[in-house]
């Protein structure tokens, strides 16, 4: 009998092998077209084109939950670094909406002039236009690229990814692991942020760059429809990012990094290098960061430093573990779940508790809330959201195993 | 005979402590062999360094055929050249079900991208199939392997060393916390095993190592006491001074 089951489960398209995988895909494909019906842009206006945005950067936040519940809950790498990855992302795309926008509004201004302008005379334009704000006028050598909406996307891909192969080399192969690791990237994550917040860094210091809802050249495309763009497009991203990564967890390679979370040097025995285990897992989800980032930031429409500081990496391990780590849903439960909470509570949406000699201002007091609530997940159920349906199936199960024991002497 | 795993004037001492002193310890190709000694003897020390976790100071070890030097390989380098290693405590995989335990160690490619593209064939099927045939876990394949008792995971932790395939093995107080039936079952493990490959079982218990029927080696402070049969072992003074004169 045992045999069967062997084979069973191990065989078909990945689909087939992964039933949680058709249901985390139809919930998404039902909840992007309930939004797109209700939504300003194409349906009933039921849906503000503000909220549209919120949903769409919170599907940006699950995608950035599932690379980290992989690089944490899979192969035990606590990384506090990952919102880093996530904001290189935003930066990087970022620059070519800056600068493409920015180009069209000083060609026009300048087109007015008796003589046309030279292309050297727009760029100067261009980089008074940006730059401006941090007392600068010349581009910095890393906006060489930020004219290329194609470079720039390679970019929002390979700077992540290179910066998470050096950074994963040195650390993984002095074998820096546990606590260590987390406040090495912590360190790494602040660096970054410090660098960035100062003037000639090249980003426009703390001001970072914004404007970034408006698409060069589509001015005459009202929000409502951008919004939903970007929208159908992050749907699209954590849609299919989440059957790579269902892909990746499955099967041997999934048997191999789950080993590594749970017992490393026994792993390197076996004759598997962990080292590269981890490089690579490292990598491919500072890689997935980066793109959540690259498609959070224009509907955000500002990026700054602020944004990359160690406390967002931190949220991101909140969220996974209040969602489940261990499980992709579970951190795409806690990503969406945590984070649109943090929206209601912080945006004065929530009503104030009047205590009678105190009021409790939910913008205040929510991260004392989320606080409190890890701890409690943390010490009475590590398993987060994501166990009670581990819960829901065993208690379905157990209705169905008394029966189950009398058929099976009868196979 | 042909020499397997050639250990020659090792040393190696933590913080001044000499855990081996000048050790010198020769494997041939089918061999089974019995090393015992008292705690801090440096059994586990010798193991470590031939299986790449340890640096010694200073001596050789050479492997194989190509008379490779293991000192400049990484672990997994050495695991994957043919040693294969068992803790004393049993460390298998508890979130993952005893076929899954099997796979992983499964003679297959160790890459990243290699395992990420494997798909396990029939034939990888059949072999997990004898393997658990073969350490009594048929039943219990599907099983989380946490779930399985003390001596169970004992022979998983066996059977994913046969599943790598190596040449040698190195065991470390398997018959630890075992049932009389469970001892008996790993002995006949051991026993069959050594019949292809060189295995060296790590032992304090002398019971277990006479019914292995083998070659012992009795270590001292790091450095290799008495070696011979296991009468012979045992009514060398200087071994019975060790084990019974404290």
């Amino acid at each position: 009998m045992s045999e069967a089951r062997l084979t069973q489960s191990r065989r078909g398209p990945l689909v087939a092998r992964h039933p949680s995988l058709v249901i985390f895909l139809v919930v998404l494909a039902l909840f992007t077209l309930g939004v797109t019906v209700l939504a300003e842009g194409f349906g009933m206006g039921m849906i503000s084109t503000s909220f549209v945005k919120t949903l769409g950067k919170t599907l940006c936040l699950c995608l950035v939950a599932l690379a980290m519940d992989l690089v944490w809950g899979y192969c035990g790498i606590l990384s506090l670094g990952h919102m880093a990855f996530f904001g290189i992302g935003g930066y990087a795309i970022g620059m070519w909406l800056m600068y493409a926008r920015t180009e069209i509004i000083v060609a026009e201004s300048m087109a007015a002039a008796a003589l046309p302008p030279t292309a050297a005379e727009i760029s100067q334009g261009i980089a008074t236009q940006i730059f401006g704000v941090v007392g600068a006028s010349e581009f910095p050598p890393i906006w060489a690229f930020a004219h290329s909406l194609p470079l720039q996307l390679a970019a929002v891909v390979l700077v992540p990814g290179l910066l998470a192969l050096v950074f994963g080399w040195l650390a993984f192969r002095s074998r820096v692991t546990g606590v260590y690791l987390s406040i090495l990237t912590q360190a790494m994550t602040l660096a970054l942020a410090l660098y960035l917040f100062q003037n000639d860094s090249g980003l426009r210091g703390n001001n970072g760059l914004s404007g970034l809802q408006n698409l060069p050249g589509l001015d005459a495309v009202p929000q409502a429809t951008v919004s939903l763009w970007f929208f159908w497009g992050s749907a699209l991203a954590l849609g299919l990012a989440y059957a790579l990564c269902t892909w990746v967890v499955s099967g041997k390679f999934g048997s191999v990094i789950r080993a590594i979370r749970d017992d490393e040097s026994r792993v390197r025995f076996l004759g598997y290098s962990v080292e590269a285990y981890k490089l690579f897992i490292f990598t491919f989800t500072a890689i997935l960061a980066g793109i959540a980032g690259a498609l959070y930031y224009p509907q955000a429409g500002i990026i700054n430093p602020a944004e990359i500081a160690p406390i967002a990496s931190i949220y991101l391990a909140v969220w996974v573990a209040i969602g489940g780590r261990g499980r992709l849903y579970g951190a795409v439960i806690g990503a969406g779940f945590v984070s649109l909470l943090s929206t209601w509570f912080t945006g004065g949406q929530a009503p104030d508790v009047n205590l009678g000699v105190y009021t409790i201002q939910w913008v205040d007091w929510w991260t004392v809330l989320l606080g409190l609530s890890f701890v409690a997940v943390t010490l009475f159920a590590p398993q987060g959201i994501g166990g009670l349906f581990d819960l829901l199936s065993r208690r379905a199960r157990a209705e169905e195993g008394p029966q189950g024991l009398k058929e099976a002497p009868q196979k | 005979m042909n020499t397997l795993l050639e250990v020659s004037g090792v040393s190696v001492s933590f913080d001044g402590f000499k855990a081996i002193n000048n050790l010198t310890f020769n494997i041939g190709a089918a061999e089974l062999r019995a090393v015992i000694g008292p705690n801090g003897a440096g059994k586990t020390t010798f193991m470590d360094i031939v299986t790449g976790k340890t640096r010694p100071d200073e001596g050789r070890v050479i492997w194989g055929e190509k008379s490779q030097s293991l000192l400049a390989m990484s672990e997994s380098q050495i695991a994957q050249a043919g040693i294969g290693r068992k803790f004393q405590r049993p460390t298998v995989f508890e979130d993952q079900s005893v076929a899954d335990n099997l796979m992983l160690a499964l003679r297959n490619k160790r890459g990243p991208l290699a395992v990420l593209r494997f798909r396990p064939s029939g034939d990888d099927h059949a072999k997990v199939r004898d393997l658990a045939t073969q350490i009594g876990l048929t039943q219990a394949l599907e099983r989380k392997s946490g779930e399985l008792s003390h001596g169970q995971k004992q022979w998983l932790e066996i059977g994913m060393l046969l599943a790598q395939d190596p040449k040698l093995l190195l065991v470390d107080e398997p018959a630890a916390g075992m049932t009389p039936a469970e001892r008996e079952h790993t002995t006949e493990i051991l026993v069959e095993a050594a019949k292809t490959r060189a295995v060296v079982v790590v032992e304090q218990d002398m019971e277990f190592v006479r019914r292995l029927g083998c070659k012992v080696t009795v270590l001292h402070e790091g450095s290799v006491l008495a070696e011979g049969s296991i009468d012979h072992v045992t009514s060398d003074e200087k071994v019975i001074e060790v084990y019974l004169g404290r």
